[in-house]
């Protein structure tokens, strides 16, 4: 497990786990707590037809991703807002357009498509000092979010219709949310792949709704259970030799089984 | 005081308040009925400024501190959350991270004023609907409002705690002199609590002191009925004054 330690891309790799677990559990909250979790499927699969587009222009695929995947979540929220759809149909269309893009991307581009596939299941290996930065940033970015936004997002989450009376401009603070949460899936894709982000960022929070009395000990939980995940995943990947993300999600699992164990105790 | 002329919103190019026009003044308490779908929660909506509309509405200097209960099948009863922090949020305009000793002190307070202080630790979802409604009537007066707005604070509330909510509006009201605008089906509290009623079904029917509006003709012209209620035309001990 030391050893481990000493390999530069392990560092990398768990540095990157750390920073990104503590912003999907950060996030993860709104997600579970608004019922939006389909939203980390959708938008994990938008992240696939952004990479797909990047590595078909031949570019980094993270920076065609992002504003892609951004785009996305904001398209989301514009007519989950807009219109008389539902929020999972609104994310279904997209899901189902980004995956139908990013496949007609990858049919395009000339030479292997196995770089692609990477983002799927994760790759542990691939993280590098770019993502390092770009997740430092974002992480700095949430830590401003819980002084300035937490409070009113977490109104909204509950009454957004005594928010708005209170004059909080839900709206707006919405939709950066949903950026916000976009920017952390897409960069999370290194790390877990585009199958598991989704559960990636609702499985912390939904352990921690079971134990948490309340938004604030349930936001702590979710933190603390996304980071205890995602460390003791990324050294069990690497001792076993198996992909980080799938580790990672079954060690949340674990934890939330333990929840569920804990809840059922507490009730009897 | 309250003025409000010719009010009419439009939804999706359908009218669905029409030629609302009412006075109220200081301490009054209007009872606003109807069908469902008749525009009641609408005009709540435009009385909270959450709702474009057409026409006048005038709202006293000393009357645009609003305290407002929502009705509790539109809130997520799953949110983790101890009741004294619903009540908090009326205070911080904002979910509370941390209460502390004042904000908890003033909360206390407030839940003590409506009868349910023994509740500030505990969760919401344990709380039954009379309950729940009595914290967010908490939260509501805790600012001290001259105008309360209440959104059918009776639906999903057993008989008892209907009433029970129902004696601490009227307590506060009597107290703080504040004007009450509540949405209700309930004709008992029309007829004998409040002193003006409303009759709305997508354009006002009536409105008036209570027993001049809640008369048969706008009542079957409203419901297309009278249903069981004859014995509400038929006089009862008045709460109103």
């Amino acid at each position: 497990m030391i050893e481990a330690l000493s390999h530069p891309f392990m560092q990398r790799a768990l540095i990157a786990g750390v920073l990104l677990s503590l912003l999907a559990g950060y996030y993860g909250v709104f997600v579970v707590q608004r019922k939006l979790s389909f939203l980390g499927a959708g938008l994990g699969h938008a992240a696939f037809g952004g990479i797909a587009l990047g590595l078909l222009m031949g570019v980094q695929p993270l920076w065609v991703a992002v504003p892609f995947t951004v785009l996305v979540a904001v398209a989301i929220n514009w007519v989950r807002g807009h219109t008389r759809l539902a929020g999972d149909t609104a994310i279904g269309i997209f899901f189902s357009v980004s995956v139908a893009l990013g496949i007609l991307f990858l049919s395009m581009k000339s030479g292997s498509s196995a770089d692609a596939f990477s983002y799927l299941f994760g790759s542990i290996l691939s993280v590098d000092r770019t993502d390092l930065i770009l997740s430092s940033t974002l992480a700095v970015v949430a830590a401003i979010t819980w002084h300035t936004h937490w409070g009113a997002w977490a109104y909204a989450t509950f009454d957004s219709e005594s928010a708005d009376i209170e004059g909080l401009p839900t709206h707006r603070q919405d939709t950066l949310l949903i950026i916000l949460i976009a920017l952390t899936i897409v960069l999370s894709v290194k790390v877990v792949g585009i199958l598991l982000v989704a559960a990636w960022v609702v499985v912390p929070a939904a352990a921690a709704r079971l134990i948490a009395p309340t938004f604030k000990t349930m936001t702590q939980a979710a933190i603390l259970i996304a980071l205890i995940s995602t460390v003791l995943g990324l050294l069990l990947s690497y001792v076993l030799d198996l992909p980080s993300g799938a580790v990672i999600v079954l060690v949340q699992a674990v934890l939330f089984t333990l929840a569920m164990i804990i809840q059922n105790m507490r009730s009897d | 005081m309250i003025k409000a002329r010719d009010i009419n919103v439009s939804l999706a190019r359908k009218s669905v308040l029409r030629a609302v026009s009412f006075d109220l003044s200081e301490g009054d308490f209007l009872a606003i009925l109807g069908p469902n779908g008749g525009g009641k929660s609408t005009l709540i909506r435009v009385l909270l400024g959450l709702q474009e509309y057409e026409g006048d509405l005038t709202i006293a200097a000393g009357m645009d501190n609003v305290g407002y209960v929502p009705q509790i099948k539109t809130l997520d009863r799953s949110f983790p959350a101890r009741a004294e922090e619903l009540v908090a949020t009326a205070l911080k305009r904002r979910w509370p991270w941390s209460i502390d000793a004042d904000c908890r002190s003033i909360v206390r307070n407030a839940l003590k004023q409506v009868g349910v202080d023994h509740l500030a630790s505990e969760q919401i979802r344990n709380l039954s609907g009379g309950e729940l409604q009595r914290v967010y009537l908490a939260r509501a007066i805790i600012s001290r409002p001259s105008l309360l707005i209440l959104d059918e604070p009776s639906a999903g509330v057993d008989v008892v705690g209907a009433a029970n909510l129902l004696d601490h509006i009227e307590a506060y009201r009597k107290e703080s002199g504040a004007t009450v605008i509540m949405v209700t089906h309930d004709w008992e509290v029309a007829l004998h609590h409040a002193t003006h009623v409303m009759i709305l079904k997508a354009e006002q029917i009536s409105f008036g002191p209570s027993r001049d509006a809640m008369n048969e003709q706008a009542i079957r012209k409203a419901f297309g009925h009278v249903g069981h209620s004859h014995d509400v035309f038929a006089g009862g001990h008045d709460h109103a004054h």
